[in-house]
């Protein structure tokens, strides 16, 4: 509304305008005619320059415009003055335009707030608010609607959109007693969920707080601006004075009329606004792009240092690999690998050791218990049952030694990484299971992306044995790996590795959020994985991936350095072409026209380059 | 506490950095921080300073912006 009036009043005025310059009259009514122009174009601008003046507020934009317009017209130069305030609400009015768009673009990424839920009362459905449910209520989710609170479910299979939240396009399955999280939009079938978190508590409360928020931790270079635009101005308008007094003071046979001019020009380019306005607008659009590809960022600093990483330091289990063990290969040496399979799953059978837990997995079959029996858990080394019979050792080479297992030679060769399991029957070596945890499919791709991003060292810390991390860092071409870390070293080796880097560099240290709080903590920026159902690595972390793919890394990345480049060429451009504007001014070459250009017509252009940052789709398609 | 509320008509990103700059400076206030790309303001306070702090911060944004409408 108030931008289509301002639009009426800029066309009303320039029409007039345009009247005035073609029709060519002297004196008192030629004056009237663009005074008439002025008025229509500008009084909100002179009743807010006096306004604020009585309240103490000098040096503001609408002051100088207003000096700078009402000097022109004392010069007797009145198309400058009109031009100067069209031109200057032209320039505010795209400005308002376009930072109401970009607004709403990014608003419009992070619309995953849902309006209702449809709460099971006395077997009906009541559409309620979603914060007014209670946890351990039941909701019911049509197709079509957007999941409202946490929670798992009770009745019911679907398949899932994610996408608003991890920007992943494959929807996910969702079936009896998984886990659902608020945010997603439930595509196929009825969902029946019992709600496990209060609204504010739930997972699309958090990110929404989260992304509100990020604005208000500033980059540097925003900063900076701020810093700079308080100096700016009022050092551009003491050069005014200075130019309108002293020059027709010391030069004779000059006049105060040219130098007044010449000063009225620079108070034209007096407002920082191009640069006030189009650096915030960067990241934010920056921000908002990343959370399109399913990353949080938490603040304008964090997307900053991004840029700048040197060190990147990964944690093993869950960020590289995905945490869970499998069978990954079966070497017999007597009988079928199916048999083997068969006998060290029987083994296992009473066991709860997630090792047991993979080879049953591995398995897949019912187990029938009557084969089994004598069952001794030998702590440490494995379990020695009985089978159909026969005497079975399961367990690792410190039980076949124990157990004096004939053909050492062979049990001793195996040299995987991972668990290794043995199989004894009888007495007699069998073979062996090697269990591990798999490397994520695209974790090599991204390291070499990392490299050639620029950072200048991966290293790996974890927990796990010099053998296994080793052989994985290698796997995957990381630059260094310690291993057998207990959480506290985690923290010593991050200070060791924090002295390594440059003073301009930033380490960043990517964890699942889970048990390396302290770690995430200390790093410059700490990026947590798999955010998406974990407080903790929402809580934790600067930056969010939410999905568990390291490949979001570069991409975050990516987007992080074009946004800083956006936003240098943004400072670079608007004052350069300021500060020669100013130059050419002072000389006398420069006029009002040119001071308008450097005004407005730099906020317009900073303004459609900071909204770049917001388009990151080819930042995606890379990786795909 | 710590608490948002909407700024309504925030039209010129320098002032909304003007304000915050003279946000700061009231006497109680923890930290002021001025979105104008979220046009939103958050201010954080002690509890027992907070009415008083949150009554000086009006009177700033009317001095700054007297077309600002501020909101819960």
């Amino acid at each position: 509304m108030r931008q289509k009036k301002q639009l009426m009043r800029i066309v009303l005025s320039a029409f007039i305008f345009a009247i005035a310059i073609l029709g060519s009259w002297q004196g008192w009514f030629r004056f009237a005619v663009f005074l008439l122009a002025y008025i229509i174009v500008g009084w909100d601008i002179v009743w807010r320059a006096v306004r604020n003046i009585l309240r103490g507020q000098i040096f503001d934009e609408n002051f100088l415009m207003t000096l700078a317009t009402v000097g022109a017209f004392a010069l007797g130069e009145y198309p400058e003055g009109v031009a100067v305030m069209l031109f200057y609400q032209i320039g505010e009015l795209f400005q308002s335009y376009a930072v109401d768009k970009s607004r709403r673009s990014i608003t419009g990424l992070m619309d995953i707030r849902p309006d209702y839920a449809n709460v099971q009362k006395d077997g009906q459905l009541i559409k309620v608010d979603p914060e007014e449910v209670a946890v351990g209520d039941v909701i019911v989710i049509k197709p079509g609607e957007r999941i409202p609170l946490d929670g798992f479910v009770i009745n019911g299979s679907s398949s899932v959109d994610t996408s608003a939240l991890t920007g992943e396009s494959v929807p996910k399955q969702i079936r009896e007693k998984d886990h659902v999280i608020s945010g997603c939009i439930n595509i196929s079938g009825n969902l029946t969920v019992k709600v496990e978190k209060e609204f504010g508590e739930s997972t699309v409360a958090k990110i929404l707080d989260l992304v509100e928020n990020s604005s208000s931790k500033k980059a540097k270079a925003e900063n900076f601006i701020t810093k700079f635009a308080r100096y700016y101005t009022p050092v551009v308008v003491i050069a005014a004075v200075m130019l309108a007094f002293i020059p027709p003071l010391m030069i004779e046979g000059t006049t105060f009329s040219i130098w007044i001019s010449r000063a009225l020009t620079f108070l034209v380019i007096s407002c920082p606004c191009a640069l006030v306005i189009s650096i915030p607008l960067s990241f934010f659009g920056g921000i908002g792009g990343a959370s399109k590809c399913g990353v949080l960022v938490k603040g304008s600093n964090y997307l900053e240092a991004l840029a700048n990483t040197e060190i990147m330091v990964f944690d093993k289990t869950g960020t590289l690999t995905k945490g869970t063990f499998a069978v990954t290969q079966i070497q017999n040496s007597i009988g079928a690998p199916e048999e083997l399979l068969e006998i060290a799953a029987l083994a296992e059978n009473y066991s709860n050791h997630p090792i047991a837990l993979s080879i049953r997995q591995a398995y897949g079959k019912p187990i029938d218990h009557k084969r089994i029996s004598e069952v001794e858990e030998i702590a440490g080394c494995g379990i020695k049952v009985k089978i159909d019979g026969k005497i079975v050792l399961v367990g690792n080479d410190k039980l076949m030694r124990k157990e004096q297992v004939l053909d050492q030679a062979s049990y001793q060769k195996a040299n995987k990484i991972g668990t290794i399991v043995h199989i004894a029957i009888d007495q007699v070596y069998a073979g062996y299971l090697v269990i591990a945890d798999e490397v994520k499919e695209d974790v090599k791709e991204t390291i070499g992306q990392l490299r050639s991003l620029g950072l200048k060292q991966l290293v790996m810390l974890t927990g796990d044995n010099q053998e296994v991390g080793q052989k994985v860092a290698q796997e995957i071409g990381l630059d260094q790996a310690y291993t057998e870390l207990l959480p506290a070293d985690k923290v010593e080796k991050m200070e060791d590795l924090l002295q390594q880097k440059s003073s301009r560099g930033k380490l960043a240290f990517v964890g699942d959020g889970i048990n390396d709080a302290p770690v995430l903590a200390r790093a410059d920026i700490g990026i947590a994985m798999g955010g998406l159902g974990s407080d903790a690595a929402i809580e934790a972390a600067d930056v969010v991936i939410m999905t568990d793919e390291p490949s979001k890394i570069p991409v975050v990345m990516r987007i992080s350095k074009k946004t800083l480049c956006i936003v240098k060429q943004n400072i670079v451009f608007a004052l350069g072409v300021k500060f020669i504007v100013l130059i050419l001014g002072a000389l006398g070459i420069a006029t009002m026209w040119a001071a308008v250009f450097a005004d407005v017509g730099v906020s317009v252009i900073a303004i459609l380059n900071a909204i770049r940052a917001l388009k990151v789709e080819e930042m995606d398609k890379v990786i795909v | 506490m710590k608490k948002s509320y909407k700024l309504q008509d925030l039209d010129c990103a320098n002032c909304a950095a003007k304000m915050e700059n003279a946000l700061n400076k009231i006497t109680g206030m923890k930290q002021a921080t001025v979105s104008f790309m979220m046009q939103k303001m958050t201010i954080e306070a002690a509890d027992e300073h907070f009415e008083a702090v949150l009554a000086e911060a009006l009177k700033v944004i009317k001095k700054v912006e007297p077309d600002v409408i501020v909101k819960a």
